[in-house]
């Protein structure tokens, strides 16, 4: 499956980057115009909040809104989601974000749009195994 | 990056839990022979604050249909769920009124803040008639999705009145903006096909399922008093119906009296919105906190998620309170083999279970690939619901029966033929006690051997319930008809079979041992509908953690947790999520037992859905309304006095030699310290004796304590002081019978 990755190494968050990953991320991808929409979240270089694509949250969605898509992204189909934010309370990541007005949430599908943004490379896109379904 | 934890240490169910009989043949049977009896347009529409304003009333006797309005003084005095079913049946029946006249109602209203998907457990429906049981009022909070999809196509309620000259099925079809009424003859009569095949029928493909949910009993509701009725949700992953039950009090007794087969809802395509909350942000803060709440500590505080409500059968054991034998013992050498982990491996876990969206607590557990041993479906593959705690205490410990194959096969019957299973469970231990006791035996049964544990006997009692026949028709009729019986006609001590027949107003007990605790014996006695643990569960803050050791301090636990958990049912909320799980720092709180964080969740919630701001007061004032209302109720039905509070002395105290022996140490402890009789010496039956006198004397105590603290007489008559305090005063009907009662 495809997962974003950051290298915190290479990460100049706090350290005169203007997080344009996040900025890419929230204009291009969902066309909001303030970075802390973003679908990661930079935190000073230190820390970073990325959906790896573990799928924990498969497991729980009553409607099956969440899939993985043929590249094994976790995607939400906006038609089948009841807005119950299950998968957002339930993530252990902290990755889905939600905008107030917005009545399905969102997340990082790994489309790679902040790591062509991303002036260190900090950012990557890998294939990486597709774990095994988990109880949640 | 924030690493995931280890995957908790848990085996799947080997079970496919997609694999199970399938109906198809009755299912093109059921569509070959379909035929409209009355269709009806209606003008769909969605709540505005919780509400949409309007009811359904539905004349069975005549198929006429009439919309109501849901007036300001109805939400302001009942809100709506429970408070709304009691006032509407106050309407439409007499104090001569019977369960089987057609004047009765079943009323099924989901409340303002059913149909919420961000916060748990916010999917329930109420559901009210008079009891063929009690001959008063009762009231059942079930989960499926009928009563959001009933709110969410136009309506804040259904009432059904009269009675069908045949079986009948209802349809409403929210999408559509159509009610139909079909003749249900040729459908099939048991829960388990029947919703299927009305499911597959009634959703236009298999996407649309979802979006119908099926009410429904069973066979044995029409030859029994203590029919219940299903609530169904389409299960995705399984690829099946499940359901949950309105169980208490023989509902689906009434349903099939008044030859209705089933209700069916087709709603529209579920969203997050659209209760239309004045407030979707404040919910969805709300539910999201809890969500967090419940992955963070769930699994180290109650397990619902794994285990659901059987979590609780060995800490039940481990304190005595788990029912063995009729409730004659507390716990049992054998729990081991019904208790929470053999469950948790039993149940499928590697999907979603929940009986509404959104509800991460998710207790409405499945155990897939149960094989029939039994009954007309011998050899069918079937998936029950749970077991939950009440089924494994009721249907297992209570009658002996230890096998949880067994257990599993009496749910699953009782859950197809429509009867409620702690009712059911009750009178079977009842019914195995008379046997153990000689009251009866072979020839009194029809040849059922009931003795403890004998499962195969208890399951053929339950298919002649289904028939109609032999001693199941009997057993049937509940515990208080049965006592009476067997009574009259001289099979026993009748001090004896009084005592040991658990039922108050003629509702059997619910699953604990209420014997060490006072303020759980008038938890049990002292409710509106009979012997429920919804009202008051007080067992651990009574007799383990001693919080509430006077009889004020009782009477004011009695006083405030009824009223609270009133309130889940007058807004279609379920009661687990308030305190099956707590905040970390709950403990810490000035008053742990009433989970303060989660108390202004409810108020936010509140707020948030209505625009209406209340605090903790005003919410105890809401239930306050309800449930004097009720208990008035009671009183105009001829219950509801001091007279119909009285519990059976089982649930009180020791009432045989084995049970008194079973726990000598604590009782001539306690007659000594508790009584100043020193018991030594002294023969069995007058230690019996005296401490019976001594926890009755009690009993009357803790009545007079809790009367005069919900503002009673000392006959258990709401005051007029206190029908003015409430408002309630501004109902001149209800204003006469409080005063006919000296209130």
């Amino acid at each position: 499956m495809r997962q974003l990755r950051i290298d915190l190494s290479r990460c100049e968050a706090g350290r005169g980057c203007a997080e344009v990953c996040e900025q890419a991320c929230a204009s291009k991808v969902f066309k909001l115009d303030d970075k802390r929409f973003a679908a990661l979240r930079i935190l000073q270089g230190t820390d970073a909040v990325i959906c790896d694509q573990c799928g924990d949250c498969l497991t729980i969605c009553p409607t099956e809104a969440l899939k993985r898509n043929k590249l094994g992204v976790v995607v939400i189909d906006k038609m089948l989601c009841v807005g119950c934010y299950l998968c957002v309370g339930i993530c252990e990541k902290g990755a889905f974000e939600r905008l107030e007005g917005w009545l399905e949430p969102y997340k990082c599908t790994a489309c790679g749009i902040c790591v062509k943004a991303c002036p260190h490379a900090a950012l990557a896109v890998a294939d990486v195994p597709t774990p095994a379904p988990r109880i949640i | 990056m924030t690493q995931t934890s280890a995957a908790p240490a848990i085996t799947p169910c080997a079970v496919d839990y997609t694999k199970r009989t399938e109906y198809l043949d009755e299912l093109a049977a059921f569509r070959a022979t379909r035929k409209l009896l009355k269709e009806i347009p209606f003008s769909p529409s969605l709540p505005q604050k919780g509400y949409n304003d309007r009811i359904l009333h539905v004349d069975l006797s005549s198929l006429a249909f009439q919309e109501k309005p849901v007036t300001r003084q109805m939400k302001d005095l009942f809100v709506g769920g429970r408070g709304f079913g009691l006032w509407y049946l106050w309407n439409a029946v007499t104090p001569a009124t019977r369960w089987n006249d057609p004047e009765n109602e079943i009323i099924i209203c989901p409340g303002p803040m059913s149909g919420l998907t961000q916060y748990p457990g916010s999917g329930k429906s109420l559901v009210v008639a008079l009891s063929p049981q009690t001959d008063i009022p009762i009231d059942s909070n079930v989960g499926g999705y009928f009563g959001p999809l009933l709110k969410f196509s136009g309506y804040d309620a259904i009432e059904l009145q009269g009675k069908a000259d045949r079986d009948v099925i209802l349809v409403i079809d929210g999408q559509k903006g159509i009610i139909r009424v079909e003749d249900g003859t040729q459908a099939p009569a048991d829960a388990h096909i029947l919703a299927e095949v009305l499911t597959r029928t009634y959703a236009e493909d298999e996407a649309d399922r979802p979006n119908v949910s099926v009410v429904c009993a069973g066979a044995a509701a029409e030859h029994s008093l203590i029919g219940m009725l299903n609530f169904t949700w389409w299960d995705k992953r399984r690829g099946c119906v499940r359901l949950k039950q309105a169980g208490r009090g023989g509902i689906g007794t009434v349903f099939r009296d008044k030859r209705v087969r089933a209700l069916v809802c087709r709603g529209p395509v579920v969203k997050g919105d659209m209760n239309h909350p004045v407030d979707l942000e404040t919910i969805a803060r709300a539910g999201i906190r809890l969500h967090q709440e419940i992955r963070t500590n769930d699994a180290a505080q109650c397990n619902m998620r794994r285990a659901g409500t059987a979590h609780l059968v060995e800490i039940m054991d481990a304190y005595d309170l788990l029912p063995v034998h009729n409730y004659q013992f507390g716990s049992s050498p054998e729990v081991a083999r019904i208790a929470s982990n053999v469950w948790q491996a039993r149940c499928s876990q590697m999907t979603v279970d929940g009986c509404w969206y959104g509800c991460s607590m998710a207790c409405a557990k499945g155990a897939d690939g149960l094989v029939l041993k039994t009954g007309p479906y011998k050899g069918h593959m079937v998936t029950v619901d749970g077991p939950e705690y009440e089924n494994a205490a009721g249907l297992g410990s209570n009658g002996g029966v230890f096998d949880p194959e067994a257990i599993l096969e009496l749910n699953f019957y009782c859950d197809t033929y429509g009867v409620c299973t702690i009712t059911y469970g009750t009178l079977v231990a009842f019914v195995m006690e008379c046997y153990q006791r000689g009251i009866l035996d072979q020839e009194r049964t029809g040849g059922l051997e009931l003795t403890w544990g004998n499962w195969e006997a208890d399951l053929e009692m339950l298919h002649q319930m289904a028939r109609g026949e032999g001693f199941g028709l009997i057993a049937g009729q509940g515990v208080k008809k049965m006592k009476e019986i067997f009574i009259a006609n001289g099979w026993g001590d009748p001090q004896l079979i009084r005592d040991i027949g658990m039922e108050v107003k003629g509702l059997e007990y619910s699953q604990y041992i209420s014997k060490e605790s006072l303020a759980q014996q008038g938890g049990f006695a002292l409710t509106n509908k009979g012997p429920q643990h919804d009202e008051a569960w007080l067992i651990f803050m009574d007799m383990v953690n001693k919080q509430i050791p006077t009889f004020e301090d009782k009477a004011e636990a009695l006083y405030y947790f009824p009223l609270f958990r009133t309130w889940f049912g007058l807004n279609g909320f379920c009661k687990l999520p308030w305190n099956d799980v707590e905040p970390s720092d709950n403990a810490s709180t000035s008053e742990p037992a009433k989970v303060p964080e989660h108390v202004q969740n409810y108020l936010d919630l509140f707020c948030a859905t209505t625009g209406i701001k209340i605090d903790r007061e005003t919410l105890i004032l809401q239930s306050a309304r309800v449930y004097n209302f009720q208990r008035v109720f009671n009183i105009r039905m001829g219950k509801g006095l001091r007279a119909n509070d009285i519990p059976p002395y089982r649930s009180v105290g020791p009432v045989t030699r084995e049970e008194y022996e079973s726990r000598v140490e604590r009782y001539d402890k306690q007659m000594l310290e508790e009584i100043g009789v020193d018991p030594a010496g002294m023969p069995v039956d007058e230690k019996i004796a005296i401490t019976r006198k001594h926890r009755m004397d009690r009993y009357a105590m803790l009545c007079d304590a809790v009367y005069a603290r919900r503002g009673w007489t000392a006959d258990g008559v709401p005051t007029m002081a206190r029908l003015k305090a409430l408002g309630l005063d501004v109902l001149p009907e209800v204003v006469a019978v409080v005063q006919a009662h000296g209130g």
